[in-house]
């Protein structure tokens, strides 16, 4: 390459002519996002109810999420390389075990934030377990899970960038490529975007939740 | 589960603890990268942190800097800064140094806003103002909640260090988990990866001692339910 394209951070012409693969770059970061963020979600909501339950569970539970969130993101996906090939799922189980580090502990601090009045006076209405749980403490929980939601969704947003290096990556796959070609622009433009879709997540979850919980405006 | 046995057999291989590529050179390397730029993350965070909580102008931009940091790939700013500035060290010290900045901000701005209104004006009321009231009355009563600070970025800086091994002629941990995976050595990646995630945990556990060491008395017991304003991790 030569130092008169070097010079030039933005090339538009480049970016104007590749809008059509820029746009499924995108799209595929957000394929990649979406199935972890819920199975995740799903997954913690189970470790979480189990955590409530059996107490003990509750530490252990996230000292292990912890250390496995000090394992580098690049090293989780080589490491399931032999289990599971450079494959998506590969990519969506790496993914999803770090949600958990954020998710569960949100989740039971949320429904155990839930006040001790409000789910007696719910037994003495004679409420079921499972229906105190989903008529009372969830919806009461809400601002405080959406908002480890947020954390997770936008963490994940940015990992999905590393899935570049077992041959996915979305608008990760424009860094490493604009990496390999020293241009530029596909990097600003890989970056930007990830950046973007971040904070477009972060405020649709936020609004979401002012949404479903006008009562607390201020989280 | 192979795997890992191979890994640690890998670990153990005294082929690997000398030489070039030796496993306590690669730690070295590791351990000066992360500190580098968590001291410059530190630098440039915390007095931005503390005259924002102090003053409480700006909180805004604050807090918006440090949720719009997480949001920025650590990946793009490796990339970018080695395509512009050329391969080495320096493009993984500053996308660490950027990786540091937005926990360390977001608390130690959090910690001093939140230092209690009552014990502040009582500060005042004895006749404490500016520089005094922040270093002998806010920092201490802060310092506990920059401490977790540290601790989140800590993690994240030790564990995205690994990225100094995508950037030629740049060394640390990450070298064993790129250089792996581009040979499909599976043992080599494993053996870097829990060497980087030990590290993580070491770190982790020795700055939770220096955060109780550090916590005033008779203040440890109020700090529990603000502990849970620390970001978790997102490396």
């Amino acid at each position: 390459m030569t130092t008169a394209t070097a010079t030039v951070l933005l090339n538009w012409g480049w970016i104007a002519r590749n809008l059509g693969p820029i746009g499924e770059s995108v799209v595929e970061h957000l394929a990649l996002t979406a199935p972890p963020v819920a199975f995740g979600f799903v997954i913690s909501f189970g470790l979480a109810l189990l955590a409530r339950r059996y107490r003990g569970l509750y530490q252990p539970l996230v000292r292990v999420t912890g250390v496995l969130f000090a394992v580098p993101s690049l090293a989780f996906f080589a490491l399931l390389i032999p289990f599971l090939g450079l494959s998506r799922t590969n990519a969506y189980v790496a993914l999803t075990i770090y949600t958990l580090v954020v998710l569960v502990p949100n989740i039971v601090e949320g429904l155990d934030g839930v006040p001790r009045d409000v789910t007696e006076a719910a037994d003495a209405m004679g409420y079921s377990p499972a229906k105190r749980l989903l008529k009372v403490e969830l919806p009461l929980a809400t601002p405080v899970i959406i908002a480890g939601l947020r954390i997770a969704t936008v963490t994940i947003i940015g990992l999905v960038t590393v899935t570049a290096f077992i041959g996915f990556g979305g608008l990760g796959d424009d860094i490493l490529t604009g990496y390999n070609r020293a241009f530029p622009t596909q990097i600003i433009v890989g970056v930007t975007l990830t950046a973007a879709l971040a904070i477009a997540a972060d405020l649709a979850l936020l609004a979401f939740q002012r949404a479903v919980a006008p009562w607390r405006q201020g989280v | 589960m192979e795997v890992f046995l191979e890994g640690l057999l890998w670990l153990v291989d005294s082929e690997h603890w000398s030489g070039h590529n030796a496993i306590p050179l690669r730690v070295r390397e590791h351990v000066l990268y992360a500190v580098t730029a968590l001291a410059a993350g530190a630098a440039i965070a915390v007095p931005v942190g503390l005259w924002t909580g102090h003053t409480g102008r700006l909180g805004n931009v604050a807090i918006n800097v440090g949720n719009l940091g997480r949001a920025i790939p650590d990946l793009g700013i490796v990339a970018i800064a080695a395509v512009l500035i050329g391969f080495g060290i320096l493009p993984v010290i500053l996308a660490l140094t950027a990786l540091a900045i937005p926990p360390l901000l977001t608390n130690t701005y959090t910690a001093v806003r939140g230092v209690d209104a009552e014990v502040r004006d009582a500060a005042v009321g004895m006749g404490f103002t500016g520089w005094r009231l922040l270093r002998q009355v806010e920092i201490p009563l802060a310092l506990p909640l920059i401490f977790a600070g540290v601790r989140v970025s800590t993690v994240q800086v030790i564990a995205t260090a690994t990225i100094s091994g995508f950037i030629g002629r740049a060394g640390g941990l990450g070298r064993y988990i790129f250089d792996g995976l581009a040979l499909l050595d599976i043992p080599r990646v494993v053996a870097g990866a829990v060497l980087v995630a030990l590290l993580g945990v070491l770190a982790d556990v020795g700055l939770a001692r220096l955060q109780r060491a550090v916590t005033p008395k008779g203040f440890a017991a109020a700090l529990a339910e603000r502990e849970a304003v620390a970001s978790p991790p997102g490396g």
